[in-house]
């Protein structure tokens, strides 16, 4: 290993060569302030462009202060952090920024989790001192996102999430100098982009430029409307993430805190979405071995593999860019979709109420749900399935608006029937866990033997793409797991040109699947909350009485009583979709 | 050349052909024809002479009798009279301003008497059309006899012992970067010229280009043959449609005689040459967004290191230097480093080109030893200060330059003086200004430049500059205060030292140049909203003398918003509020009854 | 933006000169400037095109386009008008000729008349500072301009 020496505010540091200073000032207890840097290892993230010139040094011998963020540590190079000079530049920098930013701390989306804020916080900027024309660019309301790009910083964080991390190219920065802002194509709106609303130009926005749409508000309005029953479905990403917006440690499991919050809130009904999991496995896992079979039966008009069909992000992400394969993916609908249909059915009937009357919520850790509940053909005469979409954060907001003490909240349990779940719907809410759910039920389907070995922890694990090799019985079926767009785009393309060895692949848009979802509270960056979040999800699996998902009681009772068997004609209808050729020319207004 | 007996060669250059000097090319052919000279008369379109305030320039070879400002009528008279009655047409020739007596010879005029042509020797001499022309005045001769004798060590040995500079502005040492360039190991490795002359006053890229575009081929090769890359590619601003094609026939050329292309001169030595359009960002001429912009991306700077040298185009080590600089790589190699060292100053040797322009008597483009004082450029060559006035500054390295005063006149110039003095060399603009040039009104010029063509990467440059801009805007309106001034300094100093880029870093200098050696005009504007120059209009107002006006209405008349009243033969009045201060009035009045106060 | 309808024959023109260029990504300056003196502008259309044809995102053509001045995303009109700003221009009164323009015409920098006859557009430094302030007119060089002069140039064309 190569090592060089050097000092840091007169402190001695060894680091291995390549460090940049502001990693080797961190591993000394040094923090030095930056702003558009972020960089996330595992996630294959890394933005550090150099611009906003927050984190600037003095080294001695240089003319000019050095970017932390961009400067490697050389030998005998002393640096000083906090220097009048430094500290003055940093102060004008960050006034800069102000001055052309606009002052509605009070009433932002992003007020008490802006990276800004913090910063001019610390700072202590009291005056801006330089002021003058701001920036002013069109607003942008999208079902799932809002741009509000006046907020914006130019960090560029977010071309680096839609293009490099995530491959779906709608951001680019768009003019030059004073005017440059990042924008889709032609500045157009991102509904009429090839946006897959994944959420993750949200997820490392440092400022409320991008923010969710907010439903809170519909959400109230149901709930005090006597006429509607109102139901909700919690994904299992939630309960492993809304602790962190009441001061929790990442990874505190808050599922019963969240039922009781939930049920205080007014909510007639509280159910999973993890039970419409196991619904999903049931129907995607049956059309997996349908296909599986016929394939090895050597009909040549099966497609395979099978790829995961629960991600709206991912789904839209196919319907632009790989048109071509649309009859790939399984035709299941995502768990939000099925509980919905199967809320507005099934249990309306069973309740005696008409499907009108019934107001489904859904609390998600993703943004793209927020579409997909507005997709028409998840509506039935204009009624969606699903009426609103609200996510983690917006949850943790309607919790604080009814003065609820979360900490203190008792530990309660979902309703029946559609709160019951099993360990393998919980682990839906982590990358790989579709997959494993759907291995626990089919290897019992396909060899009629009962499974002792429920954790596959071969698939699991926090690697972009990754694949393993189960064996059903002497049936060697390949797995390929993506999370992360740019990772799917690269097995996808490996399907497209025929090389691909895979018998089934799990797809999730979300870099650490929906646990890293564009809705969760705010990572800012650190790797260390998903890691927390998704042992938290196996954790929860792990405590379940019952792990697979064809042993749930109550999804038995549903296809007794009502669906008939998995890929029914009822099950079709109500549980599966199909996709829509989406490669269009985007249209200009 | 030699099969003609007579030569006429016509600027070719940007400046003269805006002045019909094709025509006067057409004309002078047809002339010739006529009077069945067409055996004996050749007549060449050269690349730009330099004295530009005189075009369009012909030049009469072998007596070398130099006509200025050609009409394509004066053809006849040039083939009639010059060529076959041998009397110089006398109208035609330059006047000395001092001795009011007819120059015929260029050597003789003090334009070029100080002049040391390097970069520019064979700019106006030769058709840089003509590969031929270029290789009678030894072209191609130092790529022979580096591939024959020397090794790429050896080669760069010599451009290391002369001292050469980059030209295109930071003044880097030529011969070190290539040695850096030469040492990344790479199976791939690129040579580019930096062509993107964004520099508004600046043109001698260009005019280099256009009049000689083999001598930049020509060292490209040689750099190609030192670092061990095959190819090269120029980066040229779209603008320059003349020199893009001079360029183009040249490379072509070049090919068919062998000296571009597989095996070199039998040397087993492999280098093309590609061209690449710049498309209007001035930050194009930073290297690292240079090669962005190659790369088909947004033109953004990154943050060195990595220098292109070892990472640049593809990735791969890449040398760029600018067309100046390797315009003097040839002369270096065919007359040794020694001679090189010998011209110019100690750190700063040979020459460097500068495009005069301004408030001078002689706009043009212009070549003098690094050293050469301010003094001598602006009146020994330049002229002086046109219409007589006052002489007040003189900005030098452009958008990242400074305005340099009376004081700096006898300052050598090269890259350490200037930077010592508050400006920089830059890429040789030399803009003059006299007592009506507004020092604040000018930084104002600049920062607008650089607002206009900052890439927005960095908090600095994207918000800085604009901010910096608005204050002196508002200097400029009569709007300012003396905390306006901390404030301006203030933000210049951190722009300097925080931008990401060498745009961004020296955007602040035109501010500071002019704040350090014009304070009391700064002062004047904030304190007494005046400005001196007399040239911020919403601090002017124009009025009419009521003893000198005759009434005569010609100002009313020519008031394009009516904001002048009066009877005939009574004086006349400007109504201020409605004066939008275009100066029309003055113009016009023919007793100086309008003036500005 | 009103919809610009392209020709089918012109489409496939606008291909082959992708195609040219090995539908590399490196060459979309190069694809662009082929494009824009195919049809004078840059329209989205256009832009959507290239993008498909070079195989980047359109918002990354888009970027591009929007940072190079050469690009416009706006028809020019019959006869544009540049007057030079650069430096030599500039402090020979450049600044006046070109409001002189602006009033004449009654349009912005960047902007074309109403009957698509003149642009105004400012350029940097056409390296005729001998000539200055200059004005150029499509090909057209005008020297020396002064502001008194610009009613009779406009009334050439």
């Amino acid at each position: 290993m190569n090592l060089v020496k050097l000092t840091i505010d007169d402190k001695p540091v060894v680091v291995e060569k390549g460090t940049t200073l502001l990693e080797a000032a961190k591993s000394i207890g040094i923090k030095i302030p930056s702003l558009c840097y972020m960089k996330m290892d595992d996630m294959n993230f890394e933005n550090k462009p150099g611009g906003c010139r927050v984190c600037v040094v003095e080294v001695e011998g240089r003319r000019n202060l050095a970017p932390a963020c961009k400067t490697e540590c050389t030998e005998g190079m002393e640096v000083h952090t906090h220097t009048v000079r430094v500290v003055n530049a940093r102060r004008t920098v960050v006034e800069l920024i102000l001055s052309d930013h606009p002052a509605e701390c009070l009433t932002c989306a992003k007020s008490g989790e802006c990276e800004l804020q913090d910063l001019a916080q610390n700072l202590g900027i009291r005056e801006i001192h330089y002021t003058g024309e701001q920036s002013h660019y069109k607003g942008d309301q999208s079902p799932a996102i809002i741009r509000e790009m006046d907020k914006c910083i130019m960090c560029r964080r977010c071309e680096t999430a839609c293009n490099e991390v995530q491959t779906v190219g709608v951001l680019s920065a768009v003019n030059r100098g004073f005017e440059s802002v990042v924008a889709p194509a032609f500045e157009m709106d991102l509904d009429h982009s090839v946006c897959t609303y994944c959420g993750q130009c949200v997820a490392v926005c440092p400022t409320g430029a991008l923010t969710e749409r907010d439903y809170t508000w519909k959400v109230i309005e149901a709930l005090v409307d006597p006429t509607k029953t109102v139901v909700v479905q919690t994904a299992p990403a939630v309960r492993a993430a809304l602790g962190e917006s009441f001061g929790m440690e990442a990874g505190t499991l808050v599922t019963g805190k969240m039922v009781s919050a939930l049920r205080k809130l007014g909510f007639d009904y509280v159910f999973e979405t993890d039970f419409a999991a196991d619904l999903t496995i049931m129907e995607e896992g049956t059309e997996l071995l349908d296909r599986l079979n016929r394939h090895l039966n050597g009909d040549k008009e099966v497609k395979l593999p099978i790829l995961t069909s629960c991600c709206p992000g991912w789904v839209k992400f196919f319907e632009h860019q790989f048109p071509e394969m649309m009859d790939v993916p399984s035709t299941a609908k995502s768990p939000q979709q099925m509980f919905g249909s199967i809320a507005k059915s099934y249990f309306a009937k069973k309740m005696n109420k008409k499907r009108e009357d019934l107001v489904v919520v859904s609390v998600m850790p993703c943004l793209a749900k927020k579409y997909e509940c507005t997709r028409e053909e998840f509506s039935v005469n204009g009624d969606p399935d699903v009426n609103v979409s609200i996510s983690t954060r917006e949850l943790a907001q309607l919790i604080r608006n009814a003065n609820l003490d979360f900490a203190a909240l008792p530990d309660d349990d979902f309703d029946q029937p559609l709160g019951e779940s099993t360990g393998a719907g919980v682990i839906f809410g982590t990358t790989g866990g579709v997959i494993e759910a759907a291995v626990r039920t089919a290897y019992e389907l396909h060899t009629g033997k009962h499974l002792e070995r429920v954790d596959f922890k071969e698939l699991r694990g926090m690697e972009g793409s990754r694949k393993a090799t189960v064996d059903f019985d002497g049936l060697k079926l390949n797995i390929g797991i993506a999370h992360g767009l740019g990772n799917a785009r690269k097995l996808l393309e490996e399907v497209k040109s025929g090389k691909s060895e895979f018998h089934a692949i799990e797809i999730m848009a979300c870099p650490g699947g929906c646990i890293g979802g564009g809705g969760q509270p705010y990572h800012h960056g650190n790797v260390d909350v998903l890691k927390k979040r998704q042992r938290a999800i196996y954790e929860e699996d792990k405590g379940k009485p019952i792990r697979k998902s064809h042993e749930n009681p109550f999804i038995q009772e549903l296809y007794k009583e009502f669906l008939g068997k998995p890929m029914s004609d009822l099950s079709h209808e109500l549980l599966h979709t199909h996709y829509f050729n989406r490669k269009k020319k985007a249209e200009i207004e | 050349m030699a099969k003609f007996k007579n030569h006429i060669l016509v600027c070719g250059g940007t400046g003269c052909r805006a002045s019909e000097s094709e025509a006067i090319a057409v004309n002078l052919k047809r002339s010739i024809d006529e009077n069945n000279l067409e055996n004996d008369v050749q007549v060449v379109r050269t690349g730009c002479f330099g004295f530009c305030e005189k075009g369009p320039v012909v030049k009469m070879v072998p007596d070398n009798t130099f006509y200025v400002h050609v009409t394509p009528d004066d053809a006849e008279d040039l083939v009639l009279e010059h060529l076959i009655k041998g009397r110089k047409v006398e109208r035609l020739l330059y006047v000395d301003p001092e001795t009011k007596e007819h120059v015929s010879d260029s050597k003789h005029m003090d334009f070029y008497k100080k002049q040391i042509r390097i970069a520019l020797r064979n700019c106006g001499f030769i058709n840089p059309e003509n590969i031929d022309e270029y290789i009678a005045r030894d072209g191609y001769s130092a790529l022979g006899t580096i591939l024959d004798e020397m090794t790429p060590e050896e080669s760069i040995k010599v451009v290391k012992d002369s001292g050469l500079r980059g030209r295109g502005g930071g003044g880097f040492p030529t011969g070190l970067k290539w040695e850096i360039t030469l040492q990344s190991e790479s199976e791939q490795k690129y040579v580019v010229c930096n062509a993107d002359e964004g520099d508004p006053g600046a043109f001698m890229d260009r005019s280099i280009l256009e009049g000689d575009p083999h001598s930049v081929l020509e060292a490209m090769a040689i750099c190609g043959y030192c670092i061990g890359a095959d190819t090269g590619l120029i980066y040229i601003r779209a603008e320059y449609p003349l020199a893009i094609k001079r360029l183009k026939i040249a490379i072509d050329q070049a090919r068919d005689y062998g000296l571009l292309g597989k095996d070199i001169f039998g040397a087993g030595f492999n280098f093309d040459v590609e061209i690449r359009y710049g498309a209007g960002a001035f930050v194009c001429g930073e290297e690292t967004a240079l090669i962005h912009s190659m790369e088909g991306l947004r033109g953004e700077p990154t943050v060195k290191p990595p220098f292109p040298s070892v990472s640049g185009y593809k990735g791969k080590p890449t040398n760029v230097n600018n067309v100046e600089t390797f315009a003097n790589i040839p002369a270096i190699f065919l007359k040794g480093a020694d001679w090189f060292r010998k011209i110019g100053t100690e750190k700063s040797p040979g020459t460097k080109v500068f495009a005069l322009a301004g408030k001078v008597n002689n706009v043009g483009l212009i070549e003098v030893p690094m050293g050469t004082t301010l003094r001598e450029v602006i009146f020994d060559i330049g002229g002086g200060i046109k219409g007589g006035k006052k002489f007040k500054a003189v900005q030098t390295g452009g958008p990242s330059g400074g305005c340099l005063t009376e004081n700096h006149l006898d300052l050598p110039i090269d890259y350490d003086s200037l930077i010592a003095s508050g400006s920089m060399m830059g890429s040789g603009g030399m803009i003059v200004m006299d007592e009506d040039d507004c020092m604040v009104s000018v930084a104002k010029f600049y920062l607008d430049f650089t607002v206009e063509e900052s890439c927005g990467k960095c908090t600095p440059c994207r918000v800085g500059n604009k901010r910096l801009y608005e204050l002196l805007e508002k200097i400029t309106l009569g709007k300012g205060d003396e905390g306006d001034l901390t404030r301006l300094r203030n933000l210049a100093n951190v722009i300097k030292d925080t931008a990401l880029c060498g745009l961004g870093q020296t955007s602040p200098n035109p501010v500071l140049s002019t704040m350090d050696n014009f304070p009391e005009e700064y002062e004047a504007h904030v304190k007494e909203s005046k400005c001196p120059a007399g040239q911020c209009r919403a601090l002017m107002q124009y009025v009419i003398n009521p003893k000198l006006c005759t009434g005569c209405t010609l100002c009313a008349r020519v008031c394009p918003v009516d904001a002048i009243s009066g009877d005939k033969k009574m004086p006349h009045f400007i109504d201020t509020s409605i004066c939008i201060k275009c100066g029309a009035c003055m113009d016009k009045c023919k007793f100086g009854a309008i003036s500005i106060q | 933006m009103a919809k610009v309808k392209i020709p089918e024959n012109k489409v496939q023109e606008l291909k082959d000169l992708c195609a040219k260029f090995n539908n590399e990504p490196g060459e979309l300056i190069n694809v662009l400037h082929g494009a824009q003196g195919m049809f004078g502008y840059l329209p989205a259309e256009i832009q959507e095109i290239v993008a498909e044809e070079m195989n980047v995102s359109v918002a990354h053509v888009y970027g591009v386009v929007t940072f190079y001045s050469f690009f416009s995303m706006l028809p020019k009109g019959k006869h544009p008008i540049s007057i030079c700003m650069g430096t030599a221009c500039y402090v020979r009164g450049a600044e006046k000729v070109l409001d002189e323009f602006k009033r004449h015409l009654d349009v912005k920098v960047g902007e074309t008349t109403p009957d698509g006859k003149f642009s105004l557009s400012c350029l940097r430094c056409v390296g005729a500072c001998g000539l200055a302030p200059v004005v150029t007119i499509g090909e057209r060089v005008y020297g020396r301009v002064s502001p008194e002069d610009v009613k009779g140039i406009l009334g050439e064309y």
